[in-house]
């Protein structure tokens, strides 16, 4: 027999996870920066995060996961950041362009690195087989970029604005706008697989997987910022989203810390 | 100076037609006398295959060199298709999506210096990616490496590659459980601090 969840049960677990947080912070235990594995408001976590906690690895110089793979002008062709250009029509959509930077947590550069997105089309409906979501699918948008930060770590995409769209975790659960994000750091250990959110969406407080980051002020670096100074007049508007990639590099090893 | 980083999020369902390439897994040069393959599936925690799943290896060069090398998802610029790695420069990185039956192949070469290949999974449902490795049968000296001499055998054990009986020889098997399943101890996942 099975139970129909309602947004009102995810919502009462989300408040659950949220008062648990508060009250872990109150209790001196530290901030967290990521969604804990096994965050039960989105089901799909359950059967899929481990028991055990992690084993840590620390002080080890010799640690492959220091380093990483790199990437090249060979792997990225000149269209790949303009998801707009990638078939013979443009797609419909509100055309957006997406811009920031790519940093260490020392605040320094990730310098010509990859980045991948993937997102649904502006209806709302992915360009994948087992997508079933009945919206139309737009025969001009993939939804598929890759681009190489610059020297300063900078990215840009020219894409449309996705659209929300329904998925089975509850009833009535629907996913806020996003899109997906792939980086790479100067080590494996810094390796991040991210979605980026639009500011203002109702749906944020709705989403489990929003909310499985239970900390505010992390849940906000989650969303970008629009900027109206990077938008182009009577083309695109512009949103600036910086990323700050997690864990130790090898130069951090390297400084002995 | 320490910025507050951004938080993982799911890679969700629908990364199939991004992240994957052609001939992701074959980090090895077709035909390379030395190839390993590597291969196992990925559990969940009802023993069930993870068909929604993306496997990621980083790993040294049979040099030692651990600079990596441009050329993984090297593009064809006139369709932008992708044509493949060369086969001359070894790229240390792989990346191959689990089939139908939650199944993943990877065919390298032994990295140099190291005993075990380096591993992230994601998937739907997974919140934040994992990372653990794969040492390699014959190389790793479970009582001298640190990693694997801090853990009891049976965890341990999930860290070893195992030749894989009916397999030719340099194929090896390494499966992947995100969670303890009641039957099979669960891999042992890493923290880098």
């Amino acid at each position: 027999m099975t139970t129909l969840l309602t947004q009102g049960d995810i919502s009462a677990e989300i408040a659950d996870e949220r008062e648990a947080y508060a009250a872990r912070v109150a209790a001196g235990a530290p901030v967290e920066n990521h969604p804990g594995r096994g965050y039960a408001p989105y089901r799909g976590s359950l059967l899929r995060h481990p028991e055990r906690p992690l084993v840590a690895v620390h002080g080890d110089p010799e640690a492959v996961e220091l380093s990483g793979p790199v990437f090249g002008v060979t792997d990225v062709t000149a269209f790949d950041h303009d998801l707009t250009r990638q078939h013979r029509g443009e797609p419909l959509g509100e055309r957006v362009k997406v811009t920031g930077r790519v940093l260490d947590r020392d605040g320094r550069a990730v310098r010509g690195q990859l980045v991948e997105i993937w997102q649904a089309n502006a209806s709302g409906r992915y360009a994948h087989q087992r997508d079933d979501h009945p919206a139309p699918l737009d025969p001009h948008f993939t939804g598929v970029g890759r681009t190489l930060t610059g020297d300063d770590g900078e990215y840009e995409f020219v894409t449309v604005k996705p659209g929300a769209y329904p998925w089975r975790n509850h009833v009535g659960a629907w996913r806020p706008a996003h899109i997906h994000f792939s980086l790479f750091g100067t080590a494996f250990t810094q390796r991040l697989v991210t979605q980026m959110y639009f500011p203002g969406d109702p749906l944020f407080p709705y989403d489990p997987i929003l909310q499985s980051v239970t900390d505010e002020s992390a849940r906000a670096r989650l969303v970008a910022a629009y900027d109206h100074d990077l938008s182009v007049p009577e083309w695109a508007l512009g949103y600036r989203w910086d990323i700050v990639l997690d864990g130790p590099s090898a130069t951090w090893t390297e400084e002995g810390r | 100076m320490s910025l507050a980083p951004t938080p993982s999020q799911t890679v969700g369902p629908f990364y199939g037609y991004a992240l994957p390439f052609a001939r992701g897994g074959d980090l090895a040069p077709t035909g390379h006398p030395d190839t390993i393959t590597v291969h196992g599936h990925v559990y969940d925690g009802a023993g069930e295959p993870v068909p929604d799943a993306l496997v990621e290896i980083w790993q040294p060069a049979p040099d030692g060199s651990r600079t990596g090398a441009p050329g993984s998802l090297r593009r064809d610029p006139v369709t932008g298709g992708i044509i493949g790695r060369d086969g001359v420069a070894f790229t240390g990185f792989g990346r191959v999506a689990t089939d139908a039956d939650g199944h993943y192949v990877l065919r390298t070469l032994p990295p140099g210096g190291a005993p075990y290949l380096s591993l992230i999974v994601f998937a739907r449902g997974l919140l934040h990616h994992l990372c653990t490795r794969v040492y390699l049968p014959g190389r790793a000296d479970p009582t001298a490496d640190v990693l694997l001499a801090s853990l009891s055998p049976g965890r341990r054990d999930t860290l070893l590659a195992a030749p894989d009986g009916g397999g030719a020889p340099g194929v090896l098997r390494f499966d992947i459980r995100l969670r303890y399943d009641g039957v099979h101890e669960e891999t042992v996942f890493l923290a880098f601090h």
